[in-house]
């Protein structure tokens, strides 16, 4: 099969690591070659962060590039504007709906992008913006916005529930592990 | 069993399964994690060190004692453990030495963007180049069987894509070798001149050894192509991205080990294709090599020596199609990193700006005291370079400059090198006025323990590094403890010690708010009420706070409650206390 490729991201903190440890977990055991790319150091302070999650037959390079990219994965809504370069033409993007203010925005000298959502239903992509950290918040934390976005994406693979707890229950500590699961099956079933 | 594993995770259990049984290191992104990874294992002991060059050193010990031993660092880091590294390349071994350092190409977290395989030909130490997380396992136990056959230390070189990503790997059994006896052998291991006279041809006549070696090495392999029209010489990860663009169109030459570099088999390969062409990050090393070799060859003509390569840039260069994505017209604004709300430096920072002072800065988290809005520091070169370059800066200065000058340094960085400077302004008498921001972790690498910290790489307690009394040993007299977030008697102890004729050291000492064992109040609350919208708790440039309709709104999922944007509110807008009303 030609190699899929899922770009994660989104704001340093918020959760894109181990969405995309996950995943690449669940990809091995389905006998996949896997390629997950992450972000350590610097850029992990609050700054934008992206991995890149890479599965197929035989899997060479460990990132992705522009036009290449079969589904975004945006945990902000600014996040999800600054990647569409790498979206392939015709690409998913899942994107959770929240506002959060870079530093250049906060301090004033620049704006935060308007009606964000709708530019983006402009691209020749298709578009899911939701509100997941509401849906987080339900399951129990701010925090758990990774997961609530893992079981939206979920809907869009064809692995069990099983397959998808376990991969979880190996990602997530197990203090909070029901939270996380809560999380997972109110984002899928959004 | 088949795995995914971090390129890092990879070397760890490769080092695991080789024997290695001594590993010391200085973190630094992006090797940090072989070391973390390592000392997960019972039967390896593993510790940070204080810098690279004691880690070097100290593995090189470990060696002589007759085991497998290892270090880790980031490429800055080479050049801190350089000293040690040009004559260990003399003294060879006695159990095999990796040395693994990785490059950051594209500074995703580091000063500058140095090629480390110059290191490996200017110090004649053979570098192995892992392309991702299955050679980092293998290229590891290779290693010391090189290190052992050749008596040699041997670089293994990383770089932030293969450190980083996680691939497949299949794992094996641990073999531990006997630990091998040490024997006293002065010729080799005294490297005073006329020792080392005799010791320099040996190195020369190992360099020539490991290059028949690397004739016939299956990790310089080559791979056939369709074409004929290019023949592609690579290394690392250029190595996946000159796959992924080009599949097996072209012959490919895969350099595993990147120095010493075969002669014939580059020669021969030249000469099978129309068109040599080198696909390498940063300097162009391997086609120097071509060039030495007299062939006519391309790289750095097709490919910038800046940043990061990959699989389009490939196919551009090589005229292939690229594929291209949409961009959407719209200015999206940049998301640099911040410091975290709560951090204890932030509010350290906002008073060194207020006083206007020239600030000499360092490598870790507080780097980013230098972007706006607290605009703070002046300087960043090198680990440690903050204070002995303030030394430096007063001297050359007047009594004046001296009270408007400091140098900010974190606890481990200080450690690392910042107390040898410190020694130089005692010693020689300079009116400096050192900071040392203890967080008491080391932060930007994802908190290691250091040895102000009180507990060692294994995470057991030990013996805990008493900064002040440091400080007082090495012949300062001035030492004072400050609460960072205590803003106000913050800005009345640098002004004293601004003002002190000789030198001074202030501690400011708060834990890293990330710390797991550190208890935060709960979020600040913003009273629209009282907010008359004057702007001045963003002076201080916390995530956590923004200005929505004139009004300050905290974010609750963000502010940990550290209060010092209620030292700001002279109406008493942002307060801890509102919420119990």
């Amino acid at each position: 099969m030609e190699t899929k490729n899922m770009m994660i991201v989104g704001v340093g903190g918020q959760g894109t690591l181990l969405a995309s440890k996950l995943l690449g977990r669940l990809l091995l055991t389905k006998g996949f070659d896997v390629k997950v790319s992450e972000v350590h150091g610097m850029s992990q302070r609050g700054g934008s962060v992206v991995t890149y999650v890479r599965w197929g037959d035989r899997v060479c390079s460990p990132i992705i590039d522009k036009g290449q990219a079969d589904c975004i994965l945006s945990f902000e809504m600014l996040e999800a504007a600054r990647y569409t370069e790498y979206l392939k033409p015709g690409g998913r993007i899942i994107v959770n709906s929240q506002q959060i203010n870079p530093m250049p925005v906060i301090a004033g000298a620049a704006a935060y992008p308007e009606n964000l959502a709708e530019k983006l239903a402009a691209l020749d992509a298709k578009v899911d913006a939701f509100d997941a950290l509401s849906l987080a918040e339900e399951a129990g934390s701010s925090k758990a916005v990774n997961l609530v976005l893992m079981g939206r994406l979920a809907k869009h693979f064809d692995f069990t529930d099983e397959e998808w707890m376990d991969a979880i229950e190996k990602s997530v500590p197990s203090k909070f592990l029901e939270m996380n699961k809560k999380a997972f099956e109110s984002g899928k079933a959004s | 069993m088949k795995t995914l594993m971090l390129g890092n995770e990879a070397v760890a259990r490769g080092l695991y399964e080789a024997g290695c049984s001594f590993v010391s290191s200085y973190p630094g992104t992006p090797s940090t994690e072989i070391t973390e990874c390592v000392a997960k294992y019972e039967e390896v002991y593993a510790e940070w060190a204080p810098n690279e060059k004691v880690a070097l050193e100290a593995a090189f010990g470990a060696s002589l004692r007759g085991v497998r031993s290892f270090c880790a660092m980031k490429h800055v880091g080479l050049n801190v453990a350089a000293d040690p590294l040009f004559t260990i390349s003399y003294t060879g071994v006695n159990a095999g030495l990796i040395i693994g350092v990785a490059d950051d190409a594209g500074m995703h977290s580091s000063q500058n963007e140095q090629d480390s395989r110059h290191y490996a030909m200017a110090a004649r130490i053979p570098m192995l180049e892992p392309s991702d997380s299955a050679e980092g396992l293998a290229f590891a136990k290779l290693a010391y069987e090189l290190s052992e056959q050749f008596d040699t230390a041997v670089l293994l070189k990383m770089c932030t894509r293969v450190s980083h990503s996680q691939s497949v790997v299949e794992t094996g059994e641990r073999k531990l070798p006997a630990q091998r006896a040490y024997e006293k052998n002065p010729a080799k291991y005294i490297m005073m001149p006329a020792n080392a006279k005799r010791r320099h041809p040996e190195v020369e006549a190992r360099t020539k050894a490991l290059t028949e070696w690397a004739e016939t090495a299956e990790i310089n392999r080559v791979e056939p192509g369709q074409k004929k029209t290019y023949g592609i010489i690579t290394s690392s990860t250029c190595y996946q991205y000159v796959k992924e663009a080009l599949g097996d169109t072209y012959p490919v030459l895969k350099l595993g080990m990147i120095w010493p570099m075969p002669e014939k088999k580059i020669r021969d390969f030249a000469a099978a294709v129309e068109k040599l062409v080198v696909v390498e990050e940063l300097d162009g090393f391997i086609e120097a090599h071509c060039r030495s070799l007299g062939l006519t060859v391309s790289g750095k003509d097709l490919f910038p020596e800046i940043g990061e390569l990959s699989q389009n840039m490939v196919q551009e260069k090589l005229g292939q199609a690229v594929q291209k994505g949409e961009i959407l017209s719209e200015e999206i604004p940049a998301r640099p990193p911040v410091m975290c709300a709560g951090c204890p430096h932030r509010s350290l920072f906002y008073v060194l700006k207020k006083l206007n002072l020239t600030v000499l800065g360092d490598i870790g988290c507080y780097t980013l005291g230098a972007v706006a809005p607290l605009n703070a520091i002046d300087t960043t070169v090198c680990m440690g370079a903050s204070v002995s370059g303030l030394h430096g800066f007063v001297k050359a200065g007047d009594e004046e400059s001296a009270g408007k000058t400091v140098a900010v340094i974190g606890d481990s960085t200080f450690i690392h090198s910042g107390v040898t400077g410190l020694i130089n302004i005692a010693y020689n008498e300079s009116n400096s006025t050192v900071i040392i921001l203890d967080n008491s972790i080391t932060g930007m690498t994802g908190h290691q323990q250091n040895p102000t910290t009180g507990y060692n790489l294994k995470g057991d307690p030990c013996t805990k590094i008493d900064l002040e009394s440091l400080c007082h040993a090495v012949g300062i007299k001035r030492v004072r403890v400050v609460d960072p977030y205590d803003m106000e008697t913050c800005q009345t102890v640098i002004k004293e010690e601004l003002a002190a004729k000789e030198p001074s050291v202030i501690i400011s000492r708060r834990p890293c708010a990330l710390l797991k064992y550190v208890k935060h109040p709960g979020p600040i609350c913003a009273n629209p009420e009282k907010c008359k919208g004057c702007k001045a708790c963003m002076s201080i440039g916390c995530p956590a706070i923004s200005m929505v309709d004139g009004k300050a709104v905290i974010d609750e999922t963000l502010c940990v409650g550290c209060g010092v944007c209620e030292q700001l509110c002279k109406f008493g807008a942002l307060s801890q206390r509102e919420k119990n009303f």
